[in-house]
């Protein structure tokens, strides 16, 4: 097998909220094309280091970030690094689904309107191709139009997923992107993403062990800022070689 | 009777305080009630007396553009036309809407999207204050300093509209910049990173997203603003000239319904026409203040639907 190629690469990482460390020196690199997924406690820092990957941590006052993180080999904590572009080119999906209170062509094309594309066909062929990536194109083409809001949750999750898909990223982070959801959505949006694998780069938080084993590749396990073991995911769920992993994973904590 | 039966029907003393709380707020809500009722009902009787007392016309009341309830004109009527207080009074609410929407827009933003902290140390308190002078200060400001500032631009005597318009300005802005900072700090936080992270800018996500969700509240700050500004009297007349005719620029002398009200209604005789006249005025500015709040309502109404 062909090595695969390196799109973020990610070392000694540290991040303080203040005085407190949340991130105590990360290292972790990951694969084009793959399904990367981040397992711990709560608190663990899981969500944190991944919010770092397209600086989304830069919006809360007090917090300090050392280490380099590295985008197809550019650094993208470099003083000149254009932090929109980034996040066109880092997309993510938060916890709770968060559509605008606009409609759902409108959530959609959002990101093409921010880049001033104004052309109606272009808008409409993003808006169905992006619907049918994210699996919900059946269920909503016929009202197009109507608020974002009126969506069940498991629908507002996909349009969630279809607006960032729409402005093409390279890479899309998920922060437990179905923790509030049910299972039969949960699932839908767990195979929407393994159809997504070959386009794009998925990391994914979740505190779903199931949900890790089922979909991601790779599977990094945090525990208390610290990276405690990345490998591939069906040798970690079945030969875990930290014992904290393994505790982890078989239920005797967190 | 048997002592169980005896303890179930008797009333236990939380029963017994419940009552008597449901009692007091029963009280206290049926008092204020009628107080509005009553102020209504006294304020149409005498209003309406003009047209069925006095059988002035009501569309010639609302049309005709010549004040002088004590004078007859040709054909023996009484002239009783109320359009150039309308006028003045739509006029000023109107115009200093207008003139404190964009700033009291930009001050919102200032205060919650941009430094939140500026906002909350200085400018919270500073609207705060703004609030609280009486419009007595506002009135003799503009006085001093507005209408002889006119006066050296445009000439004339500097009383008018314009002055007026400019005094409403500053005493509504508070009003319309507490709401429309209420309105945007209202705006969840989730929407603000959801287009951040789609790679908008900040302006970006402030103009299309955070405004855009933030309209509703905004727009009933600023009718509060003009509710405001339609009933204040004192200040208004103290700038406005107090001249009861149709204005012919907004540097000429005009009237409001308020100003007309408080300079007048102490030089009538109780149920005579001009007082009866007053009156109507006085139906027509509470009919206008109830209109505010059913508009208020109605956006409120409107921004809940689409949230």
């Amino acid at each position: 097998m062909a090595e695969a190629q390196k799109i973020i690469t990610s070392s000694d990482v540290h991040l303080f909220y203040g005085k407190f460390e949340a991130l105590k020196g990360i290292n972790l690199d990951f694969n084009q094309h793959e399904i990367t997924a981040l397992i711990g406690p709560s608190g663990c820092g899981k969500s944190t280091y991944l919010r770092t990957l397209n600086r989304m941590n830069d919006l809360i006052p007090d917090v300090t970030i050392t280490g380099t993180i590295s985008l197809r080999g550019q650094n993208i904590y470099a003083p000149s690094e254009d932090v929109v572009q980034l996040r066109k080119q880092v997309g993510m999906v938060f916890q709770q689904p968060n559509p605008f209170p606009f409609s759902i062509y409108e959530n959609v094309i959002y990101g093409l309107r921010l880049a001033g594309v104004k052309d109606k066909r272009e808008l409409d062929e993003a808006v169905e191709t992006s619907l049918k990536q994210a699996a919900i194109w059946d269920e909503v083409k016929d009202h197009l139009h109507d608020s974002a809001l009126s969506l069940s949750g498991g629908q507002q999750q996909r349009v969630c997923i279809a607006r960032v898909l729409a402005v093409k990223p390279d890479v899309i982070l998920l922060d437990e992107p179905t923790s509030a959801l049910d299972p039969i959505s949960s699932t839908q949006i767990e195979n929407m993403l393994l159809g997504l694998r070959d386009q794009y780069t998925i990391i994914l938080v979740t505190h779903s062990m199931h949900q890790a084993s089922r979909i991601s590749d790779k599977t990094a396990f945090f525990l208390t800022g610290n990276l405690i073991e990345f490998a591939d995911t069906k040798q970690m769920f079945l030969n875990p070689k930290e014992k904290e992993t393994e505790d982890y994973i078989t239920g005797r904590f967190g | 009777m048997d002592p169980i039966r005896e303890a179930m029907l008797k009333k236990s003393h939380s029963a017994k305080l419940e009552r008597r709380g449901k009692t007091i707020s029963l009280v206290c809500i049926s008092l204020i009630v009628i107080v509005v009722v009553a102020i209504f009902f006294f304020v149409a009787s005498k209003g309406l007396a003009t047209f069925f007392q006095n059988k002035i016309n009501l569309w010639s009341f609302l049309t005709k553009s010549v004040w002088n309830p004590s004078m007859k004109d040709a054909h023996g009527n009484p002239e009783v036309g109320a359009l150039p207080m309308i006028v003045g009074s739509f006029g000023v609410t109107f115009l200093s809407a207008i003139i404190a929407t964009p700033f009291a827009v930009g001050a919102g933003i200032f205060m919650t999207e941009i430094s939140r902290k500026w906002g909350q140390k200085i400018l919270q308190p500073v609207i705060e204050l703004l609030v609280g002078i009486p419009s007595v200060v506002y009135g003799f400001i503009g006085l001093s300093v507005v209408v002889p500032f006119i006066r050296h631009i445009f000439g004339g005597t500097g009383f008018g509209i314009l002055a007026g318009t400019f005094v409403l300005f500053v005493m509504i802005l508070p009003t319309v910049t507490s709401m429309t900072v209420d309105a945007l700090k209202a705006v969840p936080r989730h929407y603000r990173e959801a287009s951040l992270a789609l790679g908008a800018t900040r302006w970006q996500t402030i103009y299309r997203v955070v405004l855009r969700a933030a309209i509703p509240g905004i727009l009933t700050g600023i009718v509060f603003g003009m509710a405001r500004a339609f009933g204040e009297a004192l200040a208004v007349q103290m700038v406005i000239g107090n001249a009861a005719l149709l204005p012919k620029n907004l540097v000429s002398p005009a009237s409001t319904l308020t100003s007309v009200l408080t300079s007048g209604i102490g030089n009538t005789v109780m149920g005579s026409l001009e007082n009866n006249a007053l009156w109507s005025l006085a139906l027509l500015l509470l009919l206008m203040s109830l209109a505010f709040n059913l508009l208020i309502r109605w956006i409120g109404k409107k921004g809940e639907l689409n949230k």
